[in-house]
């Protein structure tokens, strides 16, 4: 998941003349070596940091060169990359996000499994290398990785420590513990007690997970595209009936489904926790001028005394099949150069997202990173608490639209337009169509 | 009366042709395109394809939900058409009579029109911003808890103002320069008949300007379901939610975001069906009403 910005279009807009101004620069003199091409979806500051990687891959080695293209949002990304592939003029690499992940791995064929690039290759590869939470998210269904994990992060909960020595409380470890002690005493030294800036990754994905609870069915959709969602479940209905009721009694804010909207008001200091991106990390060290710090997401006592990891959101490197065997050898190489524990902790420092490896996060580690950031260290451990059936993470088609369906019917609900009933209803009458019209497009 | 005829029977057909190919391939092709893609639904790769007949527009029927973005598509329509045309009307009849700086008015008045739709949204969503916003803060200030992107009404008001200022200043030229084409004689004309004003204006001045109100008419119409579109966009800053959207956008936001190709052409059919109609009921029904000069 990225942290969306104020302004975010216009350095969209300066990006494209950046990467334009790039591949300008590489075009010139290049003759033998074998040129790949990776259309991505970082903008502004991320949009340098890739710059930067592909860069310093380019000046270390003689025999490729990468050239990094931004193509806007991550949907935009996806469609260009779409569009690309049905006229045979696809990229090497394509960034494609966690919920366009069934639509590129539904279609086989169009991507060459990344497991399979690196060992064709000669490329070492064990998924035991990678951190817990992020190894299968972008699996097939036989745990084969598909999509190298780029860009991951997880939701975690940040609290603003003024306003909790004010209330005299600590970050509460379980959502009972929130509105019992935490949130009275938040409202007691005049914070809004809580906000949160993404409702299907937040508050539902990774709730399921964090609860271990079933997401759909199918084994959450990794086995088949033929399946139906477990919007009934009874404990994600009783979350939004809390969360609700906390809106309503003032313990949390709700500023809609705009990412910014509800992340401002706790950089501003008005409001005490914010369940955000551990990918947010970066940005807040330059927006907030109080002392902040994260922990893992709450959860529910009375649904789970185990609560288990959550799984990462964010995007993954596709390898486009169709490409000649020198330009999948670059790209392999570029995949080895960009998991390196180096480049990824590089990554990790300039963004905040988590480093994909566990070798990587020794580095981090070894490097006093945490000491002098323990925030930047709660994602990654995060992804790496206990892992249970239902944590792998979700594959379904559509999902765009589904999550589009989510926030429309929880917004409702919230705003009191709708009941719980009605808003619950549709999430799960359209999602569950959505999916069997997904199905029957893989027919 | 002897009727004026080419000679060769294929030169006209040889005139027209740069424009029939430009209309063949940016709107005949892609037509059909959507057409046939809307009876199947298809794996956005291109892998797969199923026919489905007319499922995806007997999915439109049923869908509530597409019922309510047609709706707030026709309000929003008619409200931005006539506020961007009734606005501009009054304020090219103003500054048709201002003398002294006349030109200085003019310029700041048209100065918006410059503005690309996408940065009015984006200038928009500042003003109107929940945490930030100026605009909020002044509805504040009156007791009035303005929440761009969390109230549907809210989020409409805002998107019709910022659509509303961005059209105006185009209306302004055109309207201007319909009541300067005036003659001066028949004004004076008028003002020897009657002495009131606004009589004058509604009985000579207004159906005069009707050839041009017309052709705005129209322009606006489709400003309204079209270009707003980069309005929209930043508005609801690509997360629609429960805010509301127009036809267009949800195009866009289920073909585009989506990938659902099959039923965001079976809706961009519909769209153009409807455009269609338009067209002719207003060629039909309201030009016989108007007198070119």
């Amino acid at each position: 998941m990225r942290p969306l910005k104020l302004g975010k279009h216009i350095m969209k807009t300066t990006s494209v003349i950046f990467a334009g101004a790039t591949i300008a620069a590489l075009a010139g003199p290049v003759a033998a070596q074998t040129e790949i091409e990776w259309w991505h979806a970082m903008g502004g500051s991320l949009g340098e940091t890739v710059n930067k990687i592909a860069t310093d891959f380019n000046a270390n080695q003689s025999d490729y060169v990468i050239t990094p293209v931004f193509k806007g949002s991550y949907e935009e990304t996806l469609t260009a990359g779409i569009a690309a592939f049905r006229a045979g003029e696809q990229p090497n690499i394509l960034q494609v996000f966690d919920a366009g992940a069934a639509t590129v791995i539904g279609a086989k064929g169009a991507t060459v499994p990344v497991q399979d690039l690196l060992t064709d290759n000669g490329v070492s590869f064990d998924i035991e290398d990678y951190i817990s939470g992020v190894r299968y998210f972008y699996a097939d269904s036989d745990g084969k990785m598909i999509g190298m994990p780029f860009n991951s992060s997880s939701p975690i909960m940040y609290y603003n420590v003024e306003a909790l020595e004010a209330a005299g409380v600590t970050p509460p470890v379980t959502w009972e513990e929130f509105q019992d002690v935490t949130a009275p005493a938040l409202v007691e030294a005049g914070y809004i007690p809580l906000s949160q800036s993404h409702m299907p990754w937040v508050f539902t994905e990774n709730f399921f997970s964090r609860h271990n609870l079933q997401f759909a069915t199918g084994n959450n959709g990794y086995d088949s595209a033929d399946v139906v969602i477990n919007m009934d479940a009874p404990e994600i209905r009783d979350h939004f009936e809390a969360f609700k009721s906390w809106i309503d009694n003032g313990y949390a804010g709700f500023y809609g489904a705009g990412w910014d909207d509800n992340a401002t008001p706790f950089e501003q200091g008005k409001v005490g926790l914010w369940l955000g991106s551990s990918g947010s990390f970066g940005g807040l060290q330059q927006t907030a001028e109080f002392d902040f710090s994260a922990t893992y997401l709450p959860y529910w006592e009375a649904i789970t005394t185990e609560p288990k990891q959550t799984f990462i959101g964010g995007a993954a490197l596709f390898a486009m099949s169709g490409q000649p065997e020198d330009e999948n050898k670059a790209t392999a190489e570029f995949f080895r150069y960009l998991t390196s524990p180096e480049v990824q902790y590089m990554w990790h420092q300039e963004t905040g997202y988590v480093p994909i490896t566990e070798a990587a996060y020794e580095v981090a580690k070894a490097d006093g990173h945490y000491d002098r950031f323990p925030a930047a260290e709660v994602g990654i451990q995060q992804l790496s608490l206990p892992a249970g059936e239902w944590t792998r993470g979700y594959r379904m088609g559509f999902y765009v639209q589904i999550r589009d369906v989510m926030n429309r019917e929880y917004t409702r609900y919230l705003t009191g337009e709708t009941s719980l009933d009605d808003a619950f209803t549709a999430i799960k009458t359209e999602a569950d169509e959505l999916l069997s019209r997904f199905a029957q497009t893989q027919g | 009366m002897k009727r004026a005829a080419f000679s060769q029977p294929l030169m006209p057909v040889a005139l027209l042709m740069p424009q029939l190919i430009i209309i063949a391939v940016f709107f005949y092709w892609p037509a059909w395109e959507a057409i046939y893609s809307s009876f199947f639904l298809q794996d956005p790769f291109g892998f797969g394809s199923n026919y489905v007949g007319a499922d995806n527009y007997t999915r439109l029927a049923k869908s509530s939900e597409y019922a309510k973005v047609a709706g707030f598509t026709l309000f929003f329509t008619v409200v931005v058409t006539f506020l961007s045309l009734g606005i501009a009307l009054l304020l090219a009849v103003k500054a048709d009579k201002v003398i002294r700086g006349a030109k200085t008015y003019r310029t700041l008045l048209m100065w918006v029109y410059a503005v690309a739709p996408p940065v009015a949204g984006f200038l928009g969503s500042l003003l109107f911003d929940q945490n930030i916003g100026p605009i909020t803060d002044l509805f504040a200030f009156f007791g009035y808890n303005l929440q761009i992107g969390l109230n549907y009404n809210d989020t409409a008001f805002a998107m019709i103002v910022v659509s509303v200022w961005k059209q105006i200043p185009v209306n302004f030229i055109f309207l201007l320069s319909g009541l300067q084409s005036i003659p001066v004689a028949v004004r004076e004309a008028a003002l020897i008949d009657n002495k009131s004003g606004t009589r004058r204006f509604w009985d000579i001045t207004f159906p005069l300007l009707a050839p041009t109100a017309f052709f705005l008419l129209i322009i606006n119409i489709t400003y309204a379901l079209f270009d707003t579109f980069g309005v929209i966009d930043i508005m609801v800053k690509g997360n629609p939610a429960s805010n509301p959207i127009t036809l267009v956008y949800k195009v866009y936001t289920d073909g585009f975001r989506g990938n659902d190709l099959g039923g965001s052409s079976a809706q961009s059919v519909v769209l153009m069906v409807l455009v269609l109609l338009l067209t002719v009921m207003q060629f039909r029904m309201l030009e016989r009403r108007i007198h070119y000069t």
